[in-house]
């Protein structure tokens, strides 16, 4: 049976309409960003933008292109619903979650506007299934006002060394520091846990640092709970960038590499924990 | 103080860590020396491991005990074994990343800094707390053994692969000729139901076999897999040490620049006795020990100081009460007044044991066993399951009297077996 039959509506209809060859280069990247249930979905002419945010500190941004998918149309300026993303990766991932070489499931993804569901229609094998999840009222995403004139220090690191010293952190210290400064420490991600207190110093000139900028000495501290998410984007990244601006505002931006080659992003904002001195270390 | 452990080495010093880390919480750092001494002890006192690194064995190495200055001068201390493996939390990636490992005492004295100098230039630094304490020294002579045992350790390890992971004891017969391995069981557990494992080695299988004493041991598995886990990737030749039931077994490996001991405490022969009953009923002894392991465990070592207080006591026939109640019970306790169960220690005191031994019918055990019953020798130490290893030196002359008076509780005990055993054994199971 054609898709276009399991349509309810022609497809001139839908407000939203994308499609991928292969699912899992939407799947991937959104489960990088599933530290919460609900995500916020925001289409534009440019591509989707998923949000997900945790205790008003918290922002996951994950950005898919227009490129990326074989095809991309949008009735409107922007189109934006809430919906569960937990129900949503169950869905794209519904002919199962491991790779198998060879074998992609294709997706797409509908969408009639305001009050109707997010409508799926994934195809793997000759095998189709449809699904419908239902939408809810955006909520409002923050903005960090985050802009990279206000940005104080920022470097780019490899994703495979951050990856290692992630994994090692000490789970039992509440916050991640991070010190950046144009002087040693240069940059150091400490932590303060039951054993004693631990750092991790990349120096200016490291292999793994491809770019350094830093003008000015900062330390601020994150929570370890807010920070943890992002090592899931970590470990799917090639690189990573650090920045932080004079609020001590941190973004974290990686680079993702797709199945395909493709290059998608996911960003990570996080408030600083509590004031502390730009000259503490 | 200050050390520097150069690339291949630090992979080594993050096995045995993580070696110790099977046998306890805490890790003793004591710079001597003779080397760096890491050791570590069971709660219950009846397992302890102990690496000693020579000076060889270190890029650098300086103790910071003031030359010609008594050994007892230089630094010591012990540290959460967990937060010593978080500095060596990767050990696969080690070798690969790690150039270099630097252990210094902070300037204000108060932290010991783990420095890892990796690839990239990247420094991770671990800044760790301690708490000063005493060395950590049982008492134990590998000469005086009658059984000397000597393998690769890929043969232990193949055998004791065998064995469920959940087993705690394994039971060690040896004949002149063979050396066999099988799982321990306690009283309680019925033989038709449960699955048992024996395996036989033959003494060429061995490097180097001298059985002396023909004997059976049990002892806990749990401990010693730890060492054997270091022990196969270093290559070395473990030796077993041991010979009476009762005596602890000694596993060593031996190298230049590295000394490994793993000694543990065995089985001895046990009598019914409501021993526990007995140590309950006596109130902790003013037994005093400039030792700290008093703040750890207060009681349990009190007693442990009592019982082993009766000169070179390692040699003593242990009569030990048969606890053939409760399953699993941790030897302290076994040894103490009170019921704070530590749990991880629980496999060491379970198995209870004269009476299955006999039931399975050791030829070479048994006959021993049924002596050391009937010759209780004066101030022979009270009832425990494994017995501990730190024999203290200080005798006080009411310790003796106790035991004197034990002995002749235990008569009375005995024929009061049932019903207060019955007792202790609801209260203690709750």
């Amino acid at each position: 049976m054609p898709l276009s039959t399991q349509l309810e509506a022609g497809e001139e209809q839908y407000v939203l309409i994308a499609s991928l060859d292969n699912a899992r280069n939407l799947s991937n990247i959104l489960k990088a960003i599933q530290f919460k249930d609900h995500a916020t979905f925001l289409a534009t002419s440019n591509g989707i933008k998923v949000t997900v945010e945790d205790s008003k500190c918290l922002q996951a941004n994950a950005f898919i292109q227009a490129e990326i998918f074989q095809e991309f149309s949008i009735q409107e300026d922007s189109v934006m619903f809430r919906v569960n993303l937990a129900v949503l990766l169950d869905c794209l991932t519904i002919f199962g979650g491991s790779a198998v070489p060879g074998v992609t499931t294709a997706l797409k993804m509908c969408y009639n506007g305001y009050g109707y569901p997010l409508t799926l229609i994934l195809e793997e094998g000759g095998v189709v299934t449809v699904c419908k999840i239902n939408t809810q009222e955006p909520e409002e995403t923050l903005d960090f006002d985050f802009c990279s004139t206000n940005v104080i220090n920022k470097v780019i690191l490899q994703s495979d060394s951050l990856r290692e010293a992630f994994s090692e952190l000490d789970m039992t210290s509440e916050v991640l520091q991070i010190t950046m400064s144009p002087d040693k420490p240069y940059f150091r991600l400490s932590t303060f846990g039951n054993s004693g207190s631990a750092h991790c110093d990349y120096p200016k000139d490291s292999d793994m640092m491809e770019v350094f900028q830093c003008t000015q000495t900062q330390t601020n501290r994150y929570k370890m709970s807010l920070l943890k998410p992002s090592t899931k984007a970590l470990s799917l990244s090639c690189k990573v960038s650090i920045r932080t601006d004079s609020r001590g505002f941190l973004s974290l931006q990686y680079m993702v590499r797709n199945d395909d080659g493709q290059i998608c992003f996911i960003e990570y904002f996080c408030c600083p924990d509590e004031e502390v001195g730009e000259q503490e270390q | 103080m200050r050390c520097v452990v150069a690339t291949s080495n630090v992979k080594v010093l993050g096995k045995a860590v993580h070696s110790l880390s099977r046998i306890g919480d805490e890790l003793y750092f004591e710079p001597l020396s003779s080397g760096l001494a890491l050791r570590c002890v069971n709660s219950s006192r009846s397992a302890y491991g102990c690496f000693l690194f020579t000076p060889l064995f270190f890029q650098h190495y300086d103790s910071g005990a003031p030359p010609g200055g008594l050994e007892d001068s230089g630094f010591r201390c012990k540290m959460g074994m967990k937060s010593v493996q978080t500095v060596f939390k990767s050990l696969s990636s080690l070798d690969k990343t790690v150039e270099k490992c630097e252990i210094d005492l902070n300037p204000g004295g108060n932290r010991l800094v783990f420095q890892l100098h990796c690839k990239y230039g990247i420094t991770k630094t671990h800044n760790l707390s301690f708490q000063e304490s005493e060395s950590l020294q049982p008492v134990f002579q590998k000469d005086g053994y009658a059984n000397v045992l000597r393998a690769q350790p890929r043969l232990l390890a193949d055998t004791v692969v065998h064995f469920p992971p959940s087993l705690e004891e394994v039971n060690v017969t040896v004949s002149g000729e063979r050396v066999q391995f099988r799982n321990h069981l306690e009283d309680e557990q019925d033989a038709s139901k449960m699955m048992l494992t024996e395996m036989s080695l033959d003494a060429d299988e061995f490097e180097s076999f001298q059985v002396r004493e023909e004997t059976g041991i049990t002892f806990c598995l749990k401990e010693l897999r730890g060492l054997l886990s270091f022990a196969e990737s270093s290559g070395l030749p473990l030796s077993m040490y041991f010979d009476q039931p009762g005596r602890p077994v000694v596993f060593g490996l031996d190298d230049p620049v590295l000394e490994v001991n793993f000694v543990l405490a065995t089985l001895s022969d046990e009598e019914t006795t409501t021993h526990r009953e007995r140590n309950r009923s006596r109130p902790p002894q003013a037994d005093t020990s400039h030792d700290d392991f008093l703040s750890d465990d207060m009681d349990s070592y009190m007693i442990a100081m009592e019982t082993s207080a009766v000169g070179g006591a390692e040699a003593q026939p242990c009569s030990t009460g048969s606890d053939h109640r409760r399953e699993r019970e941790p030897v302290s306790a076994a040894c103490s007044t009170r019921s704070d169960h530590r749990r991880e220690r629980e496999p060491v005191s379970a198995a209870c044991s004269s009476g299955s031994k006999q039931q399975r019918g050791r030829e070479s055990g048994s006959e021993e066993e049924e002596e050391e019953e009937e010759e209780e020798l004066p101030g022979t130490p009270p009832q425990k399951r494994f017995r501990s290893l730190f024999f203290g030196s200080v005798l006080s002359p009411y310790s003796q009297g106790a035991n004197q008076t034990l002995r002749n509780q235990e008569v009375l005990a005995e024929a009061s077996d049932s019903d207060p055993e019955e007792q202790e054994e609801e209260t203690a199971k709750k």
